[in-house]
């Protein structure tokens, strides 16, 4: 589904090299999940496949179900199919969460010319996915992420992706934040969107949001390459001895 | 006409070519006096110069020239604004009454004359105030094209609320002619404890000066939403003078897209404790383009509370200009000031220039002000693509997210609507 082969990327206006040859494939019903030192290129990697500026590809290619993802633009490939659930979640003071919401959805149906959703279907809809994330009807009216807490971006970001219903998610630092309730309601959401033609890519730090979302295969980071891939027990295996061994290894 | 020696030349002249060509003041009954007065500021104040302090920003020419520069007529197919809000509409088309185009001006507990009708009486209750706050507001800032519009407004309206109006008064300003020349001047009182919401639209004229002197009684509210015409030729100045009593309320909301040259001035006084003031503004600017916004608020009583509230949308090289003033006296104690002014830049070409002013000589105060300048934030840009938003589509919803603040002003939910709807019909338009 999504095919990552020897993936180059260096920042735009810097001779920064980040990604130095990545490959990477998460087949449709799979979910892999992505671990890897602070500095990595974990975030970059999800920027650069859903599209953000300030980055320049200088070798290899993304794909997703054979679809060039780089010739796209961001808007195109959410469209296609592609969602970032982003570490760092955006504040839009003045835009209403559930315009945005509304906005968005309809702009992806209409870009794939599907009717778009009347105003009330819509409003049954998002009341229903709210609920299981338990963000309240208060939260849908404030302005996207305005003053929402550190956790409460990261549901609001799963919220996004339950009404969207994209077909590759990247989850990017999703646990990071969560109180334990708040982990076990993401991961109950992620969970609920598992079927045999989606795709996951979960990057984290931690054992623990994989106890509750488990991956079929787990890769290693180091310096803008994948360096090691294996299954759930590699995540373990970080999570007792940290990343020394496996980076000693790899060289 | 002899001139006061500390004019220079050049504003001495201005200043006569254009009395000259407005020829001698109206004859005017109960207002020749304060008529008289008014044209003797204009001549110890001389017109607005490049070179004054308080033009700095905004070259003053177009609106001092003998004659107004003529301004195309622009076709507007869309529906006018304010269309589905039941109210008594008065028209005035190149700044003269429309009677047969407006409706009967009957509404309980308002009582409406217009000047050109009530010209020739001897007494009337506008007395008063014609003149009077415009006169108050010529310092500490002189505002010499008030007092030209005191001696030689044509017409306009006199309003006299005694109760809670029922519904808004709505004067609509339309154009039939390139070149037309208007003055106009309204007055309106407001008794303790009335009411009244009072709604603008339309481009008036090719060039329009406009003065609007409101008193507003202990306890009486005034509501203001006004939007300007969308004429890119047209040309404007205008002056809102409002006197604030006890525990009353001014608010005051402007949409302004397009026209050449546009010089908004509002001078507030509140001179009763507790008493609330807001102006707010949205602009949308394109092309040849300068907005201007000039603000004076004096606080003169105790715990009084104003707010000012500017965003300005700006693109293909469109020029913004905000001059806001907090004026606090010695005894306004507890006074809560607050001072806002923005421009969203859509490009390298457009500028916004800001001189926001405090001056506070009382010491229980809490006053803030802010200005900034800015392109749209990338981040949330890409945040919304990245959510399937088009640029285009997202662009807007940034831009309308950047104006809400100042829409939010206005505490009417249907007039806000009329305003988004313009605004967004605004970004539409310059999608396609
Ligand atoms: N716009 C940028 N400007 C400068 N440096 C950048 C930029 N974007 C990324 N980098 C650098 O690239 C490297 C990779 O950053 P990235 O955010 O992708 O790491 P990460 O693996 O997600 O780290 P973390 O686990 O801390 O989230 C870092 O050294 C970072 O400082
Ligand atoms: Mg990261």
């Amino acid at each position: 589904m999504l095919k990552i082969e020897n993936l180059q990327v260096k920042l735009e206006d810097e001779d920064k090299q980040i990604l130095k040859g990545l490959d990477l494939e998460v087949e449709a019903g799979k979910v892999h999940a992505i671990m890897g030192p602070n500095g990595s290129g974990k975030s970059t990697l999800s920027y650069v496949l859903s599209g953000k500026g300030g980055y320049e590809v200088t070798g290899g290619s993304a794909t997703l179900d054979g679809e060039d993802l780089l010739e796209l633009e961001a808007e195109e490939r959410a469209a296609a199919g592609l969602f970032l659930a982003f570490q760092y979640p955006v504040e839009i003071p003045g835009v209403g969460n559930m315009t945005f919401l509304r906005t968005a959805l309809n702009a992806q149906r209409k870009a794939r010319g599907e009717e778009e959703m009347s105003a009330t279907d819509f409003l049954k809809f998002v009341r229903e996915k709210a609920k299981a994330l338990q963000i309240d009807a208060e939260m849908l009216k404030r302005p996207v992420n305005v003053g929402f807490s550190g956790g409460e971006k990261k549901r609001n970001e799963i919220l996004q992706m339950a009404v969207l219903q994209p077909r590759m998610c990247i989850l990017d630092e999703t646990d990071s934040g969560l109180d334990v309730d708040a982990m076990k309601l993401v991961s109950d959401g992620v969970n609920a969107l598992r079927d045999a033609g989606r795709g996951f890519l979960v990057i984290t730090h931690y054992q623990r949001l994989l106890d509750h979302i488990k991956p079929d295969v787990v890769h290693i980071m180091a310096d803008g390459r994948i360096v090691k891939t294996g299954g759930p027990e590699l995540a373990l295996e970080v999570e007792t001895n940290g990343y020394a061994d496996i980076l000693a290894e790899a060289k | 006409m002899a001139a006061p020696a500390q004019l220079t030349r050049q504003k001495q002249d201005v200043t006569a070519a254009r009395l000259d060509a407005l020829g001698p003041v109206p004859a005017s009954g109960w207002s020749s006096a304060a008529r008289s007065s008014a044209l003797d500021r204009v001549v110890q104040q001389g017109l607005p110069h490049a070179r004054d302090e308080y033009w700095k920003f905004t070259r003053p020419g177009g609106l001092t020239d003998a004659m107004a520069a003529p301004a195309a007529l622009f076709r507007v197919e869309d529906t006018p604004i304010f269309d589905r809000i039941d109210r008594v509409r008065l028209v005035f088309v190149d700044g003269v009454f429309d009677a047969a185009a407006s409706d009967d001006p009957e509404l309980a507990g308002v009582r409406i004359d217009r000047l050109s009708q009530v010209a020739g009486a001897d007494i009337h209750w506008a007395q008063g105030l014609y003149g009077v706050l415009e006169a108050r507001g010529q310092s500490p800032v002189a505002r010499p094209l008030a007092a030209l519009n005191t001696a030689h407004a044509t017409e306009g309206v006199l309003i006299h609320v005694t109760g809670k109006a029922q519904k808004p008064v709505s004067l609509v300003y339309e154009r039939s002619s390139e070149t037309a020349d208007a003055i106009l001047h309204h007055v309106i009182r407001i008794d303790a404890g009335a009411e009244l919401t009072l709604l603008e639209n339309g481009p008036a004229a090719a060039r329009l000066n406009k003065v609007m002197e409101v008193d507003i009684a202990d306890g009486a509210a005034f509501h203001h939403v006004r939007a300007q015409g969308r004429d890119h030729e047209r040309q404007a100045a205008t002056h809102i003078f409002a006197r604030l009593g006890r525990e009353s309320v001014f608010k005051s909301f402007t949409l302004t897209a397009n026209g050449r040259l546009t010089r908004n001035e509002c001078v507030i006084e509140l001179t009763g404790d507790d008493a609330v003031a807001h102006v707010a503004g949205a602009c949308v600017g394109d092309g040849d383009f300068l907005h201007d916004d000039t603000v004076f608020i004096t606080h003169d009583a105790v715990n009084c509370e104003s707010r000012q509230v500017f965003k300005k949308v700006l693109r293909n090289g469109a020029t913004g200009v905000f001059q806001g003033k907090i004026l606090v006296k010695k005894d306004a104690q507890k006074t809560d000031g607050y001072q806002i002014s923005q421009s969203l830049l859509l490009d390298g070409d457009s500028q916004f220039l800001a001189k926001p002013e405090l001056e506070i000589y009382a010491d229980d105060v809490a006053c803030s002000h802010g200005s900034t300048s800015g392109a749209i934030d990338e981040d949330a840009l890409f945040y919304l693509r990245s959510r399937g938003v088009p640029e285009g589509t997202a662009t807007d919803l940034l831009t309308l997210a950047f104006l809400a603040e100042a829409v939010q002003e206005i505490e009417d939910e249907a007039l806000a609507t009329e305003i988004v709807d313009r605004l967004e019909g605004w970004l539409e338009r310059r999608r396609t």
